[in-house]
């Protein structure tokens, strides 16, 4: 099968050609990892979900577990970006000019998530004026029957 | 020439060639994911602080439990797997497009490029489907000392706390839920159906121009990749929506 030519000068290299044997068993791992990942984050969430239905259920271990979610999603994202978006392909000057930028993330999800927190405080306190005490956590009752009211 | 000798001897800043060895398309197209990461990431943080700020948020299991055509059955995160999954699917029959491009398939291009358009437009269904029955599934909510029986919008929110000992039929009634739930639900999962449209209608012109044979004229289907990146990353937000709406 051709091959389509490089057509664009300021082009110096094309990727080095994969054939479609290696190129088919890339794809199906990644594929295959990306899935085994969303099923292993719906399990947690079902663990989540269950851990709920106990009013005293233990809040730093449900803590833990959205953690382990986050950081599988973020390995999602690695995946997703590096293999089928190709980057991982790319020549590194050109990855660090997207990574780069990107770790302002880090600051912006901290400070922000900060003062999420911090808002609460005030109002939990109305405005530092008493001392905090931590809300009684309300309730949602059992998952209602969809449309049920129809 | 291998790749690692190309690199070792080419001077990238020289002049007369591109630094980072991309055309110029593909290059901007990338600055724009970028930003656009930057504009689904300030969306999500902000939802972020607000539910953060609050000492009550609804429980995602309990307000995404529903199935089509199943009735009342108590299914939490199983209809948002299945979305998840077309997506992932779509993005990888979107990989097999671009490869058939890569070796001047048309027939491959055409083939996988139709199953990704229809991967897209089965997504945009179920969130259609998904947005009508938060909007329609009305449920009995204390307002100003009233039972309404009210369904989730951008300015009501039934999702509150249990009042116990209060009945409405065979239903809890609830306090409502925090205003901003709706908002920040239908703002930023409409923002990506929308983007996931508009992905869908430039696959669709990819389709056409290949099937009318401009890209065999060019003599490449770099086109396809440029929109092959735009899907891909339609793709990466839905992780992170999926992760912050309905996982955690």
């Amino acid at each position: 099968m051709e091959h389509q030519e490089n057509i664009f000068p300021e082009v110096t290299f094309q990727p080095a050609h994969v054939d479609n044997a290696v190129f088919t068993k890339k794809v199906i791992r990644t594929t295959v990892i990306l899935s085994v990942i969303t099923l292993i984050e719906l399990a947690l969430g079902f663990v989540i979900y269950f851990m709920h239905k106990n009013a005293e259920y233990n809040h730093a271990l449900v803590l833990f577990i959205k953690g382990v979610i986050t950081i599988l999603s973020l390995a999602k994202a690695f995946y997703i970006v590096s293999i089928f978006m190709h980057l991982g392909d790319e020549i590194r000057n050109m990855i660090m000019t997207i990574v780069v930028p990107l770790l302002l993330f880090t600051w912006f999800i901290a400070a922000f998530l900060i003062d999420g927190n911090s808002w609460r405080s005030l109002r939990n306190t109305e405005g530092h004026s008493k001392t905090y005490v931590e809300p009684v956590q309300e309730v949602q009752p059992e998952a209602k029957k969809p449309g049920s009211v129809e | 020439m291998s790749t690692a000798q190309a690199q070792v001897q080419t001077k990238w800043w020289g002049g007369g060639k591109s630094p980072f060895n991309l055309e110029y398309g593909k290059v901007m197209m990338w600055y724009f994911l970028m930003s656009d990461a930057f504009t689904f990431g300030a969306f999500l943080i902000s939802y972020g602080t607000i539910r953060f700020s609050q000492n009550y948020w609804p429980d995602p299991n309990k307000v995404f439990n529903a199935f089509p055509l199943m009735g009342h059955a108590n299914l939490p995160l199983a209809f948002v797997s299945l979305m998840t999954f077309i997506l992932i699917v779509s993005s990888v029959t979107m990989v097999l497009a671009v490869h058939a491009g890569h070796n001047m398939d048309k027939k491959g291009v055409v083939k996988w490029m139709a199953w990704t358009i229809v991967g897209g437009i089965a997504f945009l269904a179920c969130q259609a489907w998904e947005w009508t029955h938060l909007i329609t599934g009305e449920h009995a909510v204390l307002i100003d000392g009233k039972i309404q029986e009210i369904g989730t919008t951008v300015s009501r929110n039934p999702w509150g706390s249990e009042i116990l000992g209060l009945e409405h039929g065979e239903h809890h009634v609830t306090k409502t839920g925090p205003v901003a739930f709706g908002g920040y639900f239908f703002g930023i999962t409409g923002f990506h159906g929308f983007h996931v449209f508009s992905g869908v209608i430039i696959n669709i012109i990819m389709l056409l121009m290949a099937t009318n044979d401009v890209f065999e004229r060019k003599g490449h289907y770099l086109m396809i990749e440029k929109a092959g990146l735009y899907w891909h990353f339609v793709d990466l937000v839905w992780v992170f929506v999926f992760l912050c709406f309905y996982l955690i």
